[in-house]
Protein backbone atom coordinates (compact mmCIF):
# COMPACT_ATOMS: atom_id res chain seq x y z
CA UNK A 1 0.00 0.00 0.00
CA UNK A 2 0.89 3.93 -0.93
CA UNK A 3 1.64 5.19 2.87
CA UNK A 4 0.95 8.76 0.72
CA UNK A 5 -2.44 7.75 -0.83
CA UNK A 6 -5.38 9.82 -0.94
CA UNK A 7 -8.12 9.34 1.76
CA UNK A 8 -11.53 10.31 2.14
CA UNK A 9 -13.82 10.45 5.25
CA UNK A 10 -15.22 7.91 3.21
CA UNK A 11 -12.39 5.74 2.77
CA UNK A 12 -9.92 6.57 5.85
CA UNK A 13 -10.17 3.31 8.40
CA UNK A 14 -11.60 3.59 12.20
CA UNK A 15 -8.06 3.31 13.57
CA UNK A 16 -5.31 4.89 11.22
CA UNK A 17 -3.20 5.32 14.14
CA UNK A 18 -2.48 0.90 13.45
CA UNK A 19 -3.87 0.11 10.23
CA UNK A 20 0.18 -0.39 8.94
CA UNK A 21 2.46 -2.36 9.97
CA UNK A 22 4.56 0.66 10.81
CA UNK A 23 1.71 2.22 12.66
CA UNK A 24 1.71 -0.82 14.81
CA UNK A 25 5.15 -1.21 15.63
CA UNK A 26 5.12 2.33 16.57
CA UNK A 27 2.23 2.53 18.58
CA UNK A 28 3.40 -0.61 20.75
CA UNK A 29 7.29 0.88 20.73
CA UNK A 30 5.69 4.03 22.08
CA UNK A 31 4.08 2.39 25.23
CA UNK A 32 7.08 0.58 25.89
CA UNK A 33 8.85 3.91 26.10
CA UNK A 34 6.04 5.22 27.97
CA UNK A 35 6.15 2.79 30.77
CA UNK A 36 9.95 2.88 30.96
CA UNK A 37 9.19 7.16 31.07
CA UNK A 38 6.96 5.78 34.29
CA UNK A 39 9.93 4.18 36.24
CA UNK A 40 11.98 7.27 35.08
CA UNK A 41 9.83 9.66 36.68
CA UNK A 42 9.52 7.32 39.51
CA UNK A 43 13.32 7.50 40.58
CA UNK A 44 12.92 11.37 40.36
CA UNK A 45 9.73 11.11 42.49
CA UNK A 46 11.63 8.65 45.62
CA UNK A 47 14.62 11.14 45.58
CA UNK A 48 12.63 14.24 45.85
CA UNK A 49 10.44 12.09 48.79
CA UNK A 50 13.16 11.38 50.21
CA UNK A 51 15.58 14.59 50.24
CA UNK A 52 12.18 16.71 50.84
CA UNK A 53 13.41 19.67 53.27
CA UNK A 54 16.58 18.34 54.07
CA UNK A 55 19.85 20.22 53.34
CA UNK A 56 22.65 22.00 55.50
CA UNK A 57 21.76 23.06 58.37
CA UNK A 58 19.80 26.59 59.33
CA UNK A 59 18.44 26.19 55.30
CA UNK A 60 15.91 28.94 55.50
CA UNK A 61 14.04 27.66 52.29
CA UNK A 62 11.23 24.54 52.86
CA UNK A 63 8.02 23.57 50.88
CA UNK A 64 5.40 24.75 53.07
CA UNK A 65 6.88 28.20 52.95
CA UNK A 66 8.12 28.04 49.05
CA UNK A 67 5.08 26.75 47.41
CA UNK A 68 2.18 28.74 46.23
CA UNK A 69 -1.27 27.37 45.04
CA UNK A 70 -3.17 30.08 42.66
CA UNK A 71 0.21 29.83 40.65
CA UNK A 72 0.29 25.67 40.59
CA UNK A 73 -3.80 26.12 39.88
CA UNK A 74 -2.93 27.59 37.09
CA UNK A 75 -0.36 25.35 35.64
CA UNK A 76 -2.50 22.56 36.34
CA UNK A 77 -5.90 23.76 34.34
CA UNK A 78 -3.72 24.74 31.68
CA UNK A 79 -2.09 21.37 31.62
CA UNK A 80 -5.59 19.76 31.98
CA UNK A 81 -7.20 21.55 29.25
CA UNK A 82 -4.24 20.93 26.84
CA UNK A 83 -4.81 17.53 27.39
CA UNK A 84 -8.36 17.86 26.28
CA UNK A 85 -7.95 19.89 23.16
CA UNK A 86 -5.42 17.03 21.91
CA UNK A 87 -8.19 14.80 22.75
CA UNK A 88 -10.04 17.06 20.10
CA UNK A 89 -7.44 16.56 17.32
CA UNK A 90 -7.48 13.07 17.37
CA UNK A 91 -11.10 12.93 17.35
CA UNK A 92 -10.93 15.10 14.57
CA UNK A 93 -7.87 12.84 13.15
CA UNK A 94 -10.23 10.00 13.16
CA UNK A 95 -12.54 11.66 10.78
CA UNK A 96 -9.85 12.85 8.31
CA UNK A 97 -10.39 16.55 9.34
CA UNK A 98 -7.09 17.49 8.86
CA UNK A 99 -7.55 21.23 9.36
CA UNK A 100 -9.60 20.72 12.53
CA UNK A 101 -7.38 18.41 13.61
CA UNK A 102 -4.27 21.42 12.90
CA UNK A 103 -6.27 24.12 14.48
CA UNK A 104 -6.88 21.82 17.79
CA UNK A 105 -3.37 20.91 18.06
CA UNK A 106 -2.44 24.82 17.98
CA UNK A 107 -4.65 25.20 20.51
CA UNK A 108 -2.62 22.46 22.51
CA UNK A 109 0.58 24.16 22.00
CA UNK A 110 -0.41 27.49 22.83
CA UNK A 111 -1.77 26.17 25.96
CA UNK A 112 1.33 24.24 26.94
CA UNK A 113 3.35 27.33 25.94
CA UNK A 114 1.52 29.41 28.52
CA UNK A 115 2.34 26.23 31.24
CA UNK A 116 5.84 26.88 30.41
CA UNK A 117 5.70 30.43 30.65
CA UNK A 118 4.70 30.15 34.15
CA UNK A 119 6.97 27.36 34.98
CA UNK A 120 9.73 29.42 34.08
CA UNK A 121 8.39 32.75 35.96
CA UNK A 122 7.84 30.22 38.78
CA UNK A 123 11.76 29.03 38.76
CA UNK A 124 13.07 31.95 38.47
CA UNK A 125 10.98 34.08 41.35
CA UNK A 126 12.60 31.07 43.11
CA UNK A 127 16.04 31.24 42.16
CA UNK A 128 15.83 35.00 43.19
CA UNK A 129 14.58 34.21 46.59
CA UNK A 130 18.22 32.20 46.83
CA UNK A 131 16.43 29.30 46.21
CA UNK A 132 18.95 28.10 43.73
CA UNK A 133 19.59 24.16 42.34
CA UNK A 134 22.71 24.02 44.69
CA UNK A 135 21.25 25.68 47.13
CA UNK A 136 20.37 22.01 48.93
CA UNK A 137 19.37 18.52 48.52
CA UNK A 138 15.70 19.54 48.92
CA UNK A 139 16.46 21.96 45.99
CA UNK A 140 18.19 20.32 44.04
CA UNK A 141 15.81 16.94 44.13
CA UNK A 142 12.73 19.83 43.40
CA UNK A 143 14.13 21.17 39.98
CA UNK A 144 15.56 17.63 38.97
CA UNK A 145 11.84 16.52 39.24
CA UNK A 146 9.60 19.21 37.99
CA UNK A 147 12.93 20.77 35.37
CA UNK A 148 12.51 16.56 33.63
CA UNK A 149 8.64 17.35 33.19
CA UNK A 150 8.99 20.63 32.09
CA UNK A 151 11.92 19.19 29.67
CA UNK A 152 9.30 16.87 28.35
CA UNK A 153 6.70 19.51 28.26
CA UNK A 154 9.52 21.60 25.76
CA UNK A 155 10.09 18.17 23.87
CA UNK A 156 5.84 17.53 23.83
CA UNK A 157 5.60 21.08 22.10
CA UNK A 158 8.37 20.61 19.75
CA UNK A 159 7.58 17.45 18.55
CA UNK A 160 4.03 18.74 18.03
CA UNK A 161 4.62 21.99 16.02
CA UNK A 162 7.71 20.02 13.75
CA UNK A 163 4.86 17.72 12.91
CA UNK A 164 2.38 20.41 11.96
CA UNK A 165 4.94 22.41 10.06
CA UNK A 166 6.32 19.38 8.15
CA UNK A 167 3.10 17.92 7.23
CA UNK A 168 1.20 21.56 6.69
CA UNK A 169 0.71 20.63 3.02
CA UNK A 170 0.71 16.88 3.30
CA UNK A 171 -2.39 16.38 4.70
CA UNK A 172 -3.59 13.28 6.30
CA UNK A 173 -2.54 10.17 5.05
CA UNK A 174 -1.45 6.45 6.48
CA UNK A 175 1.95 7.35 6.65
CA UNK A 176 1.28 10.85 9.23
CA UNK A 177 -1.13 9.87 10.96
CA UNK A 178 0.09 7.25 13.70
CA UNK A 179 2.82 10.23 14.24
CA UNK A 180 0.16 12.59 15.13
CA UNK A 181 -1.29 9.68 17.32
CA UNK A 182 1.70 9.20 18.96
CA UNK A 183 2.67 12.82 19.73
CA UNK A 184 -1.02 13.01 21.35
CA UNK A 185 -0.14 10.10 23.53
CA UNK A 186 3.44 11.19 24.75
CA UNK A 187 1.07 14.72 25.46
CA UNK A 188 -1.20 13.19 27.94
CA UNK A 189 1.45 11.39 29.49
CA UNK A 190 2.94 14.41 30.52
CA UNK A 191 -0.36 15.14 31.96
CA UNK A 192 -0.30 12.10 34.19
CA UNK A 193 2.91 12.94 35.68
CA UNK A 194 2.07 16.53 36.47
CA UNK A 195 -1.07 15.29 38.36
CA UNK A 196 1.38 13.38 40.30
CA UNK A 197 3.48 16.51 40.41
CA UNK A 198 0.73 19.07 41.79
CA UNK A 199 -0.61 16.53 44.52
CA UNK A 200 3.28 14.94 45.69
CA UNK A 201 5.33 18.27 45.59
CA UNK A 202 2.81 21.17 45.63
CA UNK A 203 -0.20 20.23 47.70
CA UNK A 204 2.12 17.69 49.83
CA UNK A 205 4.72 20.47 50.37
CA UNK A 206 2.38 23.22 51.34
CA UNK A 207 0.75 21.21 54.07
CA UNK A 208 4.02 20.66 55.06
CA UNK B 1 3.94 -7.22 2.54
CA UNK B 2 4.55 -4.44 5.24
CA UNK B 3 2.26 -1.78 4.62
CA UNK B 4 -0.54 -4.30 3.36
CA UNK B 5 -4.33 -2.78 4.21
CA UNK B 6 -7.16 -3.53 2.77
CA UNK B 7 -8.77 -0.64 1.36
CA UNK B 8 -12.55 0.28 3.13
CA UNK B 9 -15.26 0.58 0.65
CA UNK B 10 -18.68 1.84 3.75
CA UNK B 11 -22.13 2.22 2.82
CA UNK B 12 -23.18 5.36 3.61
CA UNK B 13 -25.48 4.10 6.39
CA UNK B 14 -22.07 2.56 8.30
CA UNK B 15 -20.06 5.80 7.79
CA UNK B 16 -22.59 8.20 9.41
CA UNK B 17 -23.33 5.00 12.18
CA UNK B 18 -19.14 5.45 12.55
CA UNK B 19 -19.27 8.96 12.87
CA UNK B 20 -22.16 9.44 15.36
CA UNK B 21 -20.35 6.86 17.24
CA UNK B 22 -16.87 8.80 17.52
CA UNK B 23 -19.46 11.71 18.39
CA UNK B 24 -20.80 9.85 20.91
CA UNK B 25 -17.30 8.71 22.57
CA UNK B 26 -16.27 12.56 22.16
CA UNK B 27 -19.10 13.04 24.61
CA UNK B 28 -17.61 10.33 26.88
CA UNK B 29 -14.10 12.48 26.89
CA UNK B 30 -15.59 15.70 28.13
CA UNK B 31 -17.48 13.69 30.96
CA UNK B 32 -14.31 12.31 31.90
CA UNK B 33 -12.24 15.87 31.38
CA UNK B 34 -15.04 17.27 33.70
CA UNK B 35 -14.19 14.91 36.43
CA UNK B 36 -10.50 15.13 36.21
CA UNK B 37 -11.55 19.11 36.90
CA UNK B 38 -13.82 18.40 39.60
CA UNK B 39 -11.45 15.95 41.02
CA UNK B 40 -8.28 18.75 40.77
CA UNK B 41 -10.77 21.73 42.86
CA UNK B 42 -11.72 18.95 45.28
CA UNK B 43 -7.75 18.36 46.14
CA UNK B 44 -6.92 22.10 45.95
CA UNK B 45 -10.05 22.97 48.30
CA UNK B 46 -8.52 20.19 50.67
CA UNK B 47 -5.67 21.66 51.15
CA UNK B 48 -6.61 24.99 51.25
CA UNK B 49 -9.37 24.32 54.02
CA UNK B 50 -6.66 23.08 56.09
CA UNK B 51 -8.18 19.59 57.57
CA UNK B 52 -5.57 17.48 59.19
CA UNK B 53 -2.51 16.06 56.89
CA UNK B 54 -3.56 12.48 57.89
CA UNK B 55 -6.55 12.91 56.21
CA UNK B 56 -5.68 14.90 53.68
CA UNK B 57 -2.97 13.29 52.11
CA UNK B 58 -4.56 9.70 51.59
CA UNK B 59 -7.52 11.41 50.06
CA UNK B 60 -5.26 13.78 47.54
CA UNK B 61 -3.79 10.83 46.65
CA UNK B 62 -6.65 8.90 46.16
CA UNK B 63 -7.74 11.69 43.55
CA UNK B 64 -4.52 11.48 41.83
CA UNK B 65 -4.59 7.96 41.47
CA UNK B 66 -8.44 8.41 40.08
CA UNK B 67 -7.31 11.31 37.65
CA UNK B 68 -4.88 9.18 36.29
CA UNK B 69 -6.78 5.99 35.67
CA UNK B 70 -9.32 8.64 33.75
CA UNK B 71 -6.27 9.72 31.89
CA UNK B 72 -5.04 6.47 30.79
CA UNK B 73 -8.52 4.57 29.93
CA UNK B 74 -10.04 7.40 28.46
CA UNK B 75 -7.94 10.13 26.78
CA UNK B 76 -5.43 7.59 25.56
CA UNK B 77 -7.89 5.32 24.99
CA UNK B 78 -6.49 1.80 27.00
CA UNK B 79 -10.30 1.36 27.40
CA UNK B 80 -10.14 0.39 24.21
CA UNK B 81 -9.45 -3.25 22.09
CA UNK B 82 -6.01 -4.23 21.51
CA UNK B 83 -4.58 -2.24 24.32
CA UNK B 84 -3.69 -5.99 26.70
CA UNK B 85 -0.02 -5.74 26.19
CA UNK B 86 -0.01 -1.94 26.77
CA UNK B 87 -1.76 -2.60 30.18
CA UNK B 88 0.95 -5.16 30.66
CA UNK B 89 3.69 -2.43 30.36
CA UNK B 90 2.31 0.10 31.87
CA UNK B 91 1.43 -2.14 34.85
CA UNK B 92 4.87 -3.41 35.06
CA UNK B 93 6.10 0.23 34.77
CA UNK B 94 3.56 1.27 37.67
CA UNK B 95 4.73 -1.84 39.98
CA UNK B 96 8.43 -1.23 39.46
CA UNK B 97 7.58 2.68 40.05
CA UNK B 98 6.28 1.70 43.35
CA UNK B 99 8.87 -0.27 44.43
CA UNK B 100 11.31 2.17 44.31
CA UNK B 101 9.15 5.41 45.73
CA UNK B 102 8.79 2.37 48.59
CA UNK B 103 12.36 1.56 49.00
CA UNK B 104 13.63 5.57 48.43
CA UNK B 105 10.60 6.47 51.46
CA UNK B 106 11.27 3.54 53.92
CA UNK B 107 15.16 3.99 53.52
CA UNK B 108 15.31 7.58 55.08
CA UNK B 109 12.42 6.32 57.85
CA UNK B 110 15.22 6.55 60.90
Amino acid sequence: MDLNKRYTPQTWPDHPETATLEGKNKFVGFWLLLAAETVTFASLFATYLALKDKGPSGMEFSAAGLFELPLVFAMTMLLLTSSLTSVYAMYHMKNHNFKAMQAWLGITVLLGLAFLGLEIYEFNHYVHLGFGYTNSAFSSAFYTLVGTHGAHVVFGLSWFIALMLRNAKRGLNMYNAPKFYLASLYWHFIDVVWVFIFTVVYLMGVIG
Amino acid sequence: MAHDTHDIHRSRAEFEFIKKKRAAEMRGQLTSFAMMIFLTLIAFTLVAADFSNYLIVPIILLLAAIQVVLQLYHFMHMSNKGHGVMAFFMFSGMFVAFLTVLAMVTIVWW
